[in-house]
């Protein structure tokens, strides 16, 4: 199970530099950040390492299975914005 | 390696974020006095982010007060930069100033009755319940049944939240006390959330709309749209957009519950006019629908209706706006200090030596506290590579030199410990209520807890140590 992030994210961008595999989008250099409401963890890319959970400095990350109850959509959240083949870059 | 004595104007997110990317560079060493106008940091994480948030507060705990409590980092609070010092003064101090100084104004809606009271800023009203000392004694009156909130970003929500929560909730969270006596009487059954454009076009964010789910004792109504795609959109609305859209329904299908309070989402209306004699009234509004224009894009555009309606509290939140510095240039078109890159600039374009700015105040009043982040780094690396260059400001004072000045000016500069202080005091007074802190709401009880006055013979008198 991969990780997710939460409603509470501020798009303060530690996760993006600690993540190993580059799951994490869009990065402050994606065209895509500005107007991001969130970031979000690619399911299919996080190797559930669990890096960037310490590093997010309102601890919006959590496992997909822990995922508070009034935030469990986002687990979907997170693999919807990957369909919607969204900002990559 | 050089040292090179830096001065941040804001302890806010922005001022944060520029001290986090000054003290990971390894060109050059730092040191860093950081200058804030108010006894306390964090600027609008403190006294804007909700008081139902404090999953976003976390950042100061564990993020900012790292580089606040830094060797490297002086906290020069209760000073005024353009007022106590002038901009001119600390050019001379130091080799490289940042101004990172946010916005402390908004837009007006520029329409007739706007001054009637009991018409305020969203951004006065968070200041008020977020204990800013500034709007302590801010004039809201919640004695009328109907509030309407004109705008309908993420602030708009925030304020529709806070007048819809029930007391219970703001109970446990560090709302200002003044602002939970206030919302204790209040009479407002109704807010209305007022939107120029449709749902599709919805300026808020999804997690701010889905909180209205999880709203104790309040239904949720939509006016003005019937969230169906519009002529010209189908397919294109966004995935964000169509899960606002989903939200909505879900709110709207639900069993209105007697005796709850009500959020109403007015969508496609355009404020024309507040009436009222000694207060406001009423909000006259314009009806719009949506027409696709040249470019193809779905404009808001009036049809000529227009209603009123009755509402005792009008908020506008339609945008911060930055107020000039004195002594610097400011772009009045966007409301920023003239800038590029982060280096400010005249107005005939040359840059100021050493002069660089920050946040809101330098790309204008727009995106989240990371964005900030992003914005210091280019800022920082502009510095950088003007030091790098030999393009560095005129030589620095030494920082005792520069405390000797600032007491002098204001002799109740706060410094780390002072807001230590005021800090326990806080979360102290909080434990025994249950809540995460009860904030100190006006300077002199600050100063109280920062020890900064003694009451000793003679009367209160200034207690200080001048640390170096």
């Amino acid at each position: 199970m991969a990780y997710v992030i939460a409603a509470p994210c501020v798009s303060d961008f530690s996760c993006v530099e600690i993540c190993p595999v580059d799951a994490i989008h869009p990065g402050p250099s994606s065209p895509a950040f500005e107007a991001a409401e969130q970031l979000y963890i690619d399911p299919g890319t996080c190797i559930n390492c669990g890096a960037c959970v310490e590093a997010c400095p309102v601890l919006a990350i959590y496992e997909a299975g822990n995922l508070p109850e009034r935030w469990k959509h986002y687990a979907e959240v997170n693999r919807q914005y990957f369909l919607q083949g969204r900002t990559l870059a | 390696v050089k040292t090179v004595r830096v001065a941040v104007v804001g302890a806010g997110a922005a001022g944060m974020y520029a001290i986090e990317s000054l003290l990971g560079r390894r060109e050059f060493a730092v040191e860093i006095d950081l200058y804030e106008l108010l006894p306390t940091p964090w600027g609008l994480v403190r006294t804007g982010v909700a008081p139902d948030h404090p999953e976003k507060k976390q950042i100061c705990d564990r993020q900012f007060s790292f580089q606040l409590q830094d060797a490297r980092v002086r906290f020069i609070g209760n000073v005024a930069v353009g007022r106590d010092i002038a901009a001119a003064e600390l050019n001379q101090w130091y080799d490289s100033v940042i101004y990172a100084v946010g916005a402390t104004g908004d837009f007006r809606m520029v329409l007739p009755g706007e001054d009637l009271a009991g018409c305020l800023a969203a951004r006065e009203f968070i200041a008020f319940y977020n204990g800013h000392p500034d709007f302590k004694a801010l004039p809201i009156d919640l004695s009328c049944e109907r509030a309407i909130v004109v705008g309908n970003g993420n602030v708009a929500l925030d304020v529709a939240r806070i007048l819809a929560t029930p007391i219970a909730a703001l109970e446990k969270t560090d709302i200002a006390v003044h602002a939970l006596e206030a919302l204790r009487s209040s009479r407002i059954r109704e807010i209305v959330i007022l939107a120029r454009r449709s749902a599709w076009q919805a300026a808020f964010n999804n997690p701010e709309l889905e909180e209205f789910e999880h709203l104790a004792g309040v239904d949720v109504a939509v006016e003005g749209d019937d969230l169906v795609e519009p002529n010209g959109m189908q397919g294109l609305a966004s995935w964000e957009a169509q899960r606002k859209i989903d939200t909505l329904r879900r709110l709207v299908s639900r069993k209105p519950v007697p005796g709850n309070k009500r959020i109403v989402f007015r969508f496609l209306g355009t404020p024309v006019e507040l009436t009222g004699t000694d207060k406001v009234r009423q909000l006259r509004i314009a009806h719009n629908h949506l027409q696709t224009d040249a470019q193809g894009r779905l404009q808001a555009v009036p049809s000529g209706q227009t209603s009123t309606l009755d509402a005792g509290l009008v908020l506008r939140a339609i945008g911060y706006r930055g107020s000039p510095m004195p002594g610097l240039p400011f772009d009045a078109v966007r409301a920023v200090i003239r800038n590029v890159q982060g280096r400010v600039v005249g107005d005939d374009g040359a840059a100021l030596p050493g002069v660089y700015t920050t946040g809101w105040i330098k790309r204008g009043c727009r995106g989240v506290i990371g964005s900030n982040r992003k914005c210091a780094r280019e800022t920082v690396d502009s510095l950088v590579d003007d030091w790098t260059m030999g393009l560095g400001g005129s030589p620095a004072l030494s920082k005792d030199a520069v405390l000797a000045l600032v007491s002098k000016r204001q002799p109740a500069w706060v410094s780390l410990g002072g807001w230590l202080a005021i800090d326990r005091h806080e979360r102290s007074a909080g434990r025994q209520k249950q809540r995460p802190r009860v904030k100190l709401t006006d300077i002199p009880s600050m100063l109280d807890a920062a020890k900064l006055r003694d009451e000793g013979p003679g009367g209160p008198r200034l207690a200080r140590d001048v640390e170096s």
